[in-house]
């Protein structure tokens, strides 16, 4: 059963290695091998966005990656992301565009990407990128803020 | 799926013979399931990193698009901007975009779902899909034009062990204007209620060219061959009518827990009038 070959990748600057199967969710390689439980579960097929996370760069859903996909590659999680942007986190919860939080882990991920790529988006930028990441309570008119509140 | 990478032809070999094994790119239709399912689904290979796979080069009198190409790489390379404006703009409304990020051109049309939102636009573009599978210790390739691809309900003109390499689609001629529409519920959900593409010219005022198809309204993505014909040859105004009405005709949609039949067939006529309607009347 355990004669997995080793999956060597790097998780949040660190190298890590699991030996799970390769067919294992990256979500659950993060949270129950690793402890970083920032990534959330919401619905587990692709929906929510509350697993979102960034593969080589780029915000994926944990939930939908095969952590066999991941040998060799660069995996940041929340956790990473609220240490290098603090401000963004905190401009969060002053707009805002936390309530319950199931959602907040993913829309950090995701607007600090969307950031990385273009600093000054627009509203419907903003709008487009997270149209992958439910909020049930804000309306998300905090969110769109802690971003646009953040532009030089 | 552990082993990444080896040989293509290896690959193919084991897909011929390894009963449960399963090709995988972007995993966003495969992962979508219990582990449970998964379980049950038996193993997958990923084809992710092959390199006859991947990329996008303007060949010749064609473009080529690698299998495991992703909805944000289309909608990101140059050569896919100028030539192929419908693919881009189905694109970027497959998912969100961390859904944009992972999913890709080849899982989407192996997948074949008749919602699936390049699949209408490939039928239009007259993609060529390149297939390849092993043959002794050769890895073989076989064209299949779009139109032959898609077989039935969920099938597809794969033969076991066959994988999906790419697609190659002819430069669109001069003047030939293209559209996409998708008429869904929210943009990251799965599954739009209809898709049409178009790929036409005008001169003259009159339609000279057209190729429409649709998702969503049979089982298979479908060209609306009836409502070409009869919109070619008049004038614009009139063409988008015929076009329309054809269209709701020759298709019989279903219902399903998505939408109705009646729904889907009244917003296909008017999607189709409307998208007929908004080509440049005299394109030279
Ligand atoms: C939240 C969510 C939203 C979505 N929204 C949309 C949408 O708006 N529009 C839309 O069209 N789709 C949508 N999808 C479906 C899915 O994202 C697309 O169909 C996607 O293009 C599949 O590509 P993939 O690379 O992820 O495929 P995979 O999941 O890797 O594979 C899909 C299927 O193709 C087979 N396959 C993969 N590669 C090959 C190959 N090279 N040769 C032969 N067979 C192969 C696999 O075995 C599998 O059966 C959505 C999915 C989710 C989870
Ligand atoms: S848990 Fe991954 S998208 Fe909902
Ligand atoms: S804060 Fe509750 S779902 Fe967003």
């Amino acid at each position: 059963m355990t004669d997995h070959p080793t999956l060597a990748f790097e998780v949040n600057g660190e190298a890590r290695e699991c030996n799970a199967s390769p067919e294992m969710r990256l979500l659950d390689c993060l949270r129950y091998d690793f402890g970083l439980t920032g990534s959330k579960e919401g619905c587990g097929e692709g929906e929510c966005g509350a697993c979102t996370v960034l593969l080589d760069g780029q915000p994926v859903l944990s939930c939908l990656v095969p952590v066999g996909q991941c040998a060799g590659r660069r995996v940041e999680t929340v956790e990473a992301i609220a240490e290098k942007d603090p401000e963004l986190v905190e401009r969060m919860t002053e707009t805002g565009g936390i309530q319950c939080g199931a959602c907040t882990p993913g829309i950090v991920v995701t607007l600090y990407s969307l950031r990385q790529a273009n600093p000054e988006a627009s509203r419907e930028e903003i709008r487009r990128a997270l149209a992958g990441n439910l909020c049930r309570c804000t309306g998300y008119e905090g969110i769109f803020r802690a971003l646009e509140d953040g532009h030089g | 799926m552990a082993e990444r990478c080896g040989s293509l032809l290896e690959a193919c070999r084991r897909l011929a013979t390894e009963p449960g094994l399963r090709p995988i790119l972007g995993g966003t239709d495969l992962m979508v399931a219990s582990p449970h399912e998964r379980a049950r689904q038996g193993r997958w290979l990923d084809l992710s990193c092959f390199d006859e796979m991947r990329g996008i080069a303007e060949r010749g009198g064609s473009v080529w698009i690698g299998a495991a190409t992703t909805f944000t790489a289309l909608q990101a390379d140059a050569s896919i901007r100028r030539h192929f404006p419908a693919l881009v703009a189905a694109a970027s409304e497959v998912g969100g975009w961390q859904i944009q990020n992972r999913a890709t051109l080849g899982g989407n049309v192996a997948n074949a779902s008749p919602a699936g939102d390049s699949l209408p636009v490939l039928a239009v573009l007259e993609a060529v899909v390149v297939l390849g599978s092993a043959a002794g210790d050769r890895l073989v390739e076989r064209r299949v034009p779009y139109a032959g691809f898609h077989v039935g309900y969920r099938a597809t003109a794969l033969a076991p062990g066959e994988v999906i390499l790419g697609f190659e689609l002819p430069l669109p001629g001069p003047g030939l204007e293209q559209r996409f529409q998708k008429v869904g519920t929210r943009q990251a959900q799965a599954i739009s209620k209809v898709v049409v593409a178009l790929a036409g010219r005008c001169a003259g005022g009159r339609v000279q060219t057209l190729r429409l198809a649709a998702g969503s309204v049979a089982a298979t993505p479908v060209r609306l061959r009836q409502a070409e014909s009869a919109a070619v040859g008049l004038e614009l105004a009139a063409a988008a009518e015929a076009a329309g009405s054809a269209a709701r005709q020759e298709t019989t949609p279903i219902d399903d827990v998505r939408s109705t039949a009646a729904y889907r067939s009244a917003v296909l006529g008017r999607v189709v009038r409307r998208l007929v309607l908004s080509l440049t009347p005299d394109s030279e």
